[in-house]
């Protein structure tokens, strides 16, 4: 490439001088405009709100080398992801050598370090057949969006006009770059005064070596003009490549490296109002949230530049399936055409004339309030940019403003005022605990000072009230007990756990629930929190510290199972074909897949079906706490897709681990006419309706009178038990 | 423009299970959580939205004691300008003619050019928005759901009558106005906006500092006073349509047209 560029006109006498001159200017102009483009992009920036992500190097080294080296989740679109391998390993094989051409304009001696004779030849040889592929990858990409044209590219109308036009443009640009480049080989032997010197390995099939076949004949001027005019377009396109770049989707390429070194690193996490703001100075923080597009942080504006348009997050984004007027894939595009427009590169920065809020000006309310956090759109994307913290500060935004659809004030007032959002009385909390009939089966101990547990279960607001959820609290309940574990409730004195207060922006009423049940939870003396809503987990595992460590009730049970404590019979209805949809808080957000599944296939004889949108790529049920207030504007309930998800899995009963999940999946049953057709249930109230009622430890107790043998053979049927 | 708001701080009643007390004279008020009543919640919001258009002050108001300072902030924290309370022992036990005396009083004091109530508390009658029009002389709107700002001090507006029928009217100001809820939508009152007003001083009025004769308002001056509270029987349940889902959707709409709910 241009390495050889400029030895090879130092070396050829009759374009000797004005080659060189060309080279170095047009160096010297392509690097001055590209900086010149990179510092413009940089002031927004330089304006945006703090952003604490220089922590931990080493882990986000590791993230840096599977997800942008290794490209990690590329390949869960197979077919795009499989190109988008090919085009990067070339280009990082090619960029060595196009830095080295970089620093050779300076040092005509520069040599790639470690790369002399035979190495040199091989990555010679190497980069040959790297131009070839990114040729080829890049036309089989323009192919597939020209002709095949996949739905996620599709640019609905409201959102402006198409990008096909501009990402084939860009492909050919490349597609012009390995061409060129590739000819500048072929060519190569033409250029030089003293050919064939040093090391060469014909590159069989590559691109240079069937060129070089095919321009064999020509005579030696028209290859050296050749040669000549290859390198030269090589350079103008590279440059050209690298203005442009920074105008669209491909300032990726630049970006990339940064945006993943500098991604989010805790799950299940909201960022802080403002970094580096402690909690109890937050009332000297002047806004509150996103309103301008100033208010971001720097990482955030980062995420616009880094989009590379792909339509993953969209593609898997629940609200915009149902037709929510939400798209996280334009959620970044407007705010990107935004930066664009108000930092512009040629022109005056932020031009206020034209300057208006975010919300009401390229963000509708509709649009920020339809996102459920689900998270399905941050797991799906390559380059790691993120979404719900910005859905969260732009909520903020129009909480401190007091833009709030009246359908959430009433619930939010109900949180401040009697700490649930369904204006409940507090003394009224522990109710679905002394029912009756079940306090006698089952007596739930309340931690109000004069009682004392080990584990404290932390049932949250919905479970506390709602007479449908109620029943997976006493399923909850039974189960800690047959486990013999020593557990107790808050009662009165536990308040909703916030976690959707937080994500719908309401930062200092959530401050006030969690330090309520933070200094409830320590007065109570335990030591292990339980709970069997995802989102109270959620809350109390990642949003609140200091306290004691955290279980879902899934992972209990599936604990329980392993250590024999708890046994499960046979699966009461043969017929009934099981499967399992993942709540986002326990899965996505948490990680926790296999437990749940794991318990399931503890039930011996039960039939379990995967749908296919399973696991990290599960299907939001349309979202919890707060969720259930707001009315949304949309085609679909996003329940109701999920059940028809479930009936193509050939699935007639949907086990779900979260109060909300049911809420939502029993409605849409309701909603689609499936009812009797398809069933929902909590993974407790299953496990609830299997368990073996006499605890193993119990059980065993009672052999051991007889002999140890027997208590031994006891337990290894137990163990047979399950595993069947 | 000067607007005055009367506001009420009552107990929320999606918020609490409203029970009768032992003796039957009042409800319960243990573990009662209270809010601004509802409507004159939008009375406030009109009051903002009005002078957000063409300027001027919300200034909030209410009679009772220290605990309805809470209702005050809460406006304040919406956007109103200040808050005023007006206290004193003889106030308590008022009818509605007392609190319109008190409101007539405070007026007097300052200058508004539109006063503004919500068109019933919830747990009152509906009675002190007219009389105060009445005792200061002004010109009175009820159920409003639309204000208008017209040149040379009037207003347009619209009043919600029977069947939902609109009917526009034009008032001269100073007047009062009761607002009807759905006016507007109502801004939200974050934990934040709160504790930013929590420390802000609001003023106090008694009595004497009003001019009142205390001999015209409180329990003594009251010509209504209530007599019991009770709950009513319960009627007959509702009726359950019977029938396949589309007998049942046809009968519900021959209902709702037999009713009036649809033309």
């Amino acid at each position: 490439m241009l390495l050889e560029v400029i030895q090879a006109a130092a070396r050829t006498a009759y374009w000797l001088d004005p080659g060189q001159a060309l080279f170095i200017i047009t160096h010297i102009l392509g690097l001055t405009c590209f900086s010149f483009i990179v510092t413009k992009r940089l002031i927004p920036l330089l304006r945006g709100e703090h952003d604490y992500r220089l922590d931990r190097p080493l882990s986000r080294l590791r993230r840096l080398l599977k997800y942008w080296l290794g490209q990690w989740k590329h390949p869960r679109y197979l077919t795009a992801g499989t190109i988008h391998l090919f085009i990067f390993a070339g280009f990082i094989l090619l960029a060595i050598r196009a830095f080295a051409l970089l620093i050779l304009g300076a040092s005509r001696n520069f040599a790639i370090p470690g790369l002399y004779g035979r190495a040199s030849a091989l990555y010679g040889l190497t980069t040959d057949y790297a131009a070839t592929i990114v040729l080829i990858a890049v036309i089989v990409a323009a192919v597939r969006r020209a002709v095949f044209k996949p739905a996620r590219y599709a640019v609905p109308a409201k959102y402006g006009k198409g990008h096909t036009g501009d990402a084939i443009f860009l492909l050919a640009l490349i597609g012009i770059l390995m061409v060129a480049d590739s000819l500048f080989e072929a060519t190569k032997s033409a250029g030089l005064s003293q050919p064939g010197q040093g090391v060469e390995y014909a590159s069989v099939l590559s691109l240079p070596w069937m060129l070089k076949s095919a321009l064999g004949a020509i005579p030696l001027s028209s290859q050296q003009n050749l040669h000549f005019s290859a390198s030269f377009a090589h350079a103008v396109t590279f440059y050209f490549l690298l203005c442009y770049r920074p105008f669209g989707i491909q300032f990726h390429v630049e970006t990339s490296l940064f945006n993943i070194y500098f991604a989010k690193l805790n799950r299940g996490t909201v960022k802080p109002v403002k970094w580096g703001v402690a909690d109890e100075h937050i009332d000297q923080v002047k806004s509150f949230g996103v309103k301008n597009f100033e208010d971001f942080t720097w990482k955030h504006m980062l995420d616009f530049y880094s989009c590379a348009d792909c339509g993953r997050c969209s593609d898997n984004c629940p609200a915009n399936t149902v037709g929510r007027p939400l798209s996280p894939r334009f959620l970044t595009i407007k705010a990107r055409d935004y930066s664009f427009q108000h930092y512009p590169v040629l022109g005056k920065a932020n031009n206020t004339n034209n300057k208006k809020p975010l919300i009401g000006g390229i963000y509708s309310a509709d649009e920020i309030w339809s996102c459920t956090t689900c998270g399905a759109c941050e797991e799906e994307c390559p380059l790691l940019v993120e979404y719900i913290d910005k859905i969260v500060d732009l909520r903020r935004g129009m909480i401190d403003e007091g833009n709030v659809p009246q359908t959430l004030q009433k619930p939010l007032k109900s949180l401040e005022s009697r700490g649930n959002p369904y204006g409940k009385m507090e003394k009224k909390r522990a109710d679905w605990a002394n029912a009756s009939e079940f306090q006698q089966a089952c007596n739930v101990k309340i931690l109000d000072g004069n009682n004392r547990a080990e584990t404290l279960y932390f049932a949250d607001s919905i479970t506390s009230y709602d007479d449908r959820i109620q029943k997976i609290g006493r399923a909850t309940a039974r189960i800690l007990d047959y486990a013999g574990e020593d557990f107790g409730i808050l009662g009165a004195a536990e308040k909703d756990s916030g976690h959707e207060v937080r994500r719908f922006g309401e930062e200092l009423l959530f401050m006030a629930l969690r330090d309520h049940n933070v200094a409830a939870i320590k007065e109570s003396g335990v030591r292990r929190i339980v709970t069997a809503d995802p989102h109270a987990y959620n809350a109390l595992k990642n949003d609140y510290k200091n306290v004691p460590p955290m279980e879902h009730i899934s992972q209990f049970i599936a604990r329980q199972v392993r250590a024999g404590n708890i046994r499960l019979k046979q699966v009461e209805d043969r017929n009934n074909v099981y499967t399992y949809h993942d709540p986002c808080y326990l899965g996505r957000h948490n990680q926790i897949y296999d437990d749940p599944r794991n318990v399931l296939d503890a039930i011996p004889g039960l039939k379990r079906v995967e749908m296919k949108r399973s696991r990290d790529r599960s299907f939001c049920c349309g979202g919890g706490g707060l969720m259930l207030f707001y009315e949304p504007k949309e085609e679909q309930r996003m329940g109701v897709k999920r059940v028809q998800m479930a009936v193509e899995a050939g699935a007639n009963v949907i086990v779900t681990a979260c109060p909300y999940c049911m809420v939502n999946l029993e409605d849409a049953i309701k909603v689609a006419g499936l009812e009797g057709k398809m069933g929902a249930i909590d993974l407790a109230e299953l496990v609830e309706q299997h368990i073996v009622r006499a605890s193993p430890v119990r059980q065993c107790a009672e052999v051991v009178r007889t002999t140890q043998q027997e208590c031994a053979m006891a337990s290894a049927a137990q163990r047979d038990g399950i595993r069947a | 423009m000067e607007i005055l708001a009367c506001v009420r701080r009552v107990p929320d009643t999606s918020e609490n299970e409203i029970e009768l007390n032992s003796a039957a004279n009042d409800i319960q008020r243990e573990d009662l959580v209270y809010s601004v009543n509802e409507p004159d919640n939008y009375a406030v919001e009109e009051a903002l939205q009005i002078v957000g258009r063409i300027g001027g002050n919300v200034t909030v108001v209410t009679v009772g004691g220290e605990e309805d300072e809470e209702v005050l902030r809460r406006e304040m924290a919406m956007g109103a300008n200040q808050g005023v309370l007006l206290s004193d022992e003889t106030f308590s036990g008022s009818d509605g003619k007392g609190i319109a005396t008190i409101l007539k009083a405070f007026v007097q004091k300052g200058h508004y050019d539109l006063i503004l109530t919500g068109v019933q508390a919830e747990d009152g009658s509906a009675q002190v928005g007219g009389m105060l029009a009445a005792l200061l002389d002004y010109p009175f709107a009820s159920l409003v759901n639309s204000i208008e700002i017209l040149d040379g001090g009037k207003l347009k507006i619209s009043r919600e009558i029977e069947g939902g029928t609109k009917e526009i009217n034009e008032i001269d100001l100073p007047c009062v106005l009761s607002i009807q809820t759905g006016i507007n939508e109502p801004r939200y009152v974050g934990m934040r906006g709160i504790r930013q007003v929590a420390s802000v001083n609001i003023p106090t009025f008694a009595g004497p500092d009003l001019g009142i004769d205390a001999s015209a308002v409180g329990e003594a001056a009251a010509k209504v006073k209530r007599e019991d509270y009770f709950v009513p029987a319960l009627g007959k349940g509702a009726e359950m349509l019977q029938g396949s889902r589309e007998e049942i959707a046809e009968k519900l709409v021959q209902l709702l047209k037999d009713k009036g709910g649809l033309k």
